[in-house]
């Protein structure tokens, strides 16, 4: 299975350290805020990502299941 | 007044002489519920294939997604204890056409809600208004002869809600009942999942709900007997700007915009740009926009969107269009919910930006900025608003792209400074 990151806009608050961490896939805009890649994750970046999520103080980078783009009704 | 008679008549093919359908919106006010049930029939009583009628007949939502509805009221009908949320808050300061609406045909919106309610297995329905809305006396009016009739299957209550521009977005809506503010939240869960009170929620805009009680009626085949293929139906529009005749009419799908401003008096060869979708749409050239038809995949290709039906003219002469679209960022920028960082940082970055572009840009240093800014807000925010800002005014830059070399080569200039962008004062959150 893969996965694919998910920011909360609203939880993060920019501490800026998942891009230190993960930066393959995460940079930080102008104002320090992550922009996230979310293509799958190939298995060999599997473990920075996870740090990246795990390093998360406000919690608001997950990492999810499945490649499907965020849609609903 | 017998339905027949009142179907055939909007069926009838619009004349150029008399474009405007009358289908949501009654010829003459409709607000007791006499009236009511002499101008529209009696309202069937609903089923549950209702639902495979309104996906039959193409309906998508009018609040400005423009999401197919019979996607939404399934997936909150496929589960249990749900709420319908009516959605009549309005929020985009150039639309009038759901105040409009309702105060026309309250009864036809409270008949939508009902039947929705219906469909879904909603146990009750709540009317969502802008507080302090003129129309709320008429629905509590309404309501009460409805009571007295026993008609309805569900109780319905009326909210005054607050008034601030994403306020209106379904998770917003859904916050503000359970008691947050009225700002979106991250999804998932959406509304149909988890929304009011942790039960599944329908949020529908009050048109769309206007729409389910003419189909409930009449069916899906008299709905698709107007529009095209693609967009059947009508769709409410409100037109300002620099027209003669501002104001809200009822329009088929696949109507011309040069047509649809000719309505309202405006003659496209005197205008520079048209806004069309509201504050989260697009500017086209007025030139293209002529012949640009009314539909949701037409003005996708133009790189805009339809929205909740907004068409606002701005004049090619006597009025800054570049002045007034950045005083409108602004406004957009300060409406955000200060949430994402993208958004209140962004946003506000954008909009000091125009600023500049209006006073003169000799550098070009601030069409490089806006544009690294434009790319660095969209699809970052929990809700839409930082892609909407970013459609306007990458949007405006493309049609007023003389207006910004003409302040580049001589700053500021002396148009007059007449408002065409409404930007109302808002209130707080809750």
């Amino acid at each position: 299975m893969s996965f694919r990151l998910v920011l909360n806009p609203i939880t993060c608050v920019a501490h800026g350290m998942c891009a230190e961490l993960f930066p393959e896939r995460i940079t930080l805009d102008d104002w320090g805020y992550p922009i996230i890649d979310n293509k799958p994750i190939p298995a060999s970046l599997e473990d920075h990502a996870r740090r990246a999520v795990a390093v998360c103080p406000t919690l608001a980078l997950m990492l999810q299941p499945g490649q499907e783009s965020r849609k609903g009704p | 007044m017998a339905t027949d008679t009142w179907a055939a008549r909007a069926d009838a093919p619009p004349a150029a002489s008399a474009p405007h359908f009358s289908r949501l919106l009654p010829t003459a006010a409709k607000r007791s519920f006499a009236d009511h049930l002499d101008w529209y029939g009696d309202l069937p009583a609903t089923s549950s294939a209702l639902i495979g009628e309104i996906e039959r007949s193409g309906l998508r939502g009018k609040g400005g997604a423009r999401f197919p509805t019979a996607t939404k009221l399934a997936a909150v009908a496929a589960r249990k204890r749900a709420i319908v949320v009516a959605n009549g808050t309005e929020g985009e300061p150039a639309s009038t056409k759901d105040v409009v609406l309702m105060s026309q045909a309250p009864h036809l919106v409270l008949d939508g809600a009902v039947v929705a309610a219906e469909m879904v297995g909603a146990t009750e329905v709540i009317l969502c208004l802008k507080r302090g809305s003129v129309v709320r006396p008429l629905f509590e009016r309404a309501l009460a002869e409805r009571r007295a009739f026993g008609y309805d299957s569900v109780p319905i209550r009326v909210v005054g809600a607050p008034d601030r521009y994403v306020s209106g977005e379904e998770t917003a809506i859904v916050n503000w009942l359970n008691g947050g503010d009225a700002k979106p939240t991250f999804v998932p869960p959406r509304p149909f999942e988890r929304g009011v009170a942790g039960r599944p929620t329908l949020v529908q805009n009050v048109e769309t709900l206007g729409d389910i009680a003419l189909i409930g009626r009449f069916g899906s085949d008299w709905y698709r007997s107007a529009g095209t293929p693609e967009d059947p139906g009508t769709t409410l529009v409100s037109l300002s700007g620099a027209v003669d005749k501002p104001g809200v009419c009822e329009m088929p799908f696949g109507v011309r915009i040069g047509d649809l401003l000719r309505v309202a008096g405006a003659d496209c060869a005197d205008l520079s740009g048209v806004l069309v979708g509201g504050y989260f749409g697009a500017w086209l050239p007025a030139a293209a926009a002529a012949d640009v038809r009314l539909g949701v995949d037409d003005l996708k290709r133009t790189g805009g969107g339809l929205g909740a039906g907004v068409v606002v003219a701005m004049p090619k002469r006597g009025v800054c269009a570049l002045a007034e679209i950045a005083r409108a960022t602004r406004w957009l920028a300060d409406q955000n919910a200060g949430q994402c960082g993208p958004c209140v940082n962004g946003l506000d970055a954008v909009a000091g930006v125009m600023a500049e572009l209006v006073a003169g840009d000799r550098s070009k240093q601030a069409e490089i900025r806006i544009g690294r800014w434009l790319g660095m807000v969209e699809g970052r925010g929990a809700c839409k608003h930082p892609d909407g800002v970013a459609r306007f005014v990458s949007s405006s830059l493309r049609v007023f792209s003389d207006e910004v070399a003409r302040h580049r080569a001589h700053g500021p200039c002396a148009e007059g400074r007449v408002r065409i962008l409404p930007t109302p004062k808002t209130g707080g959150w809750r």
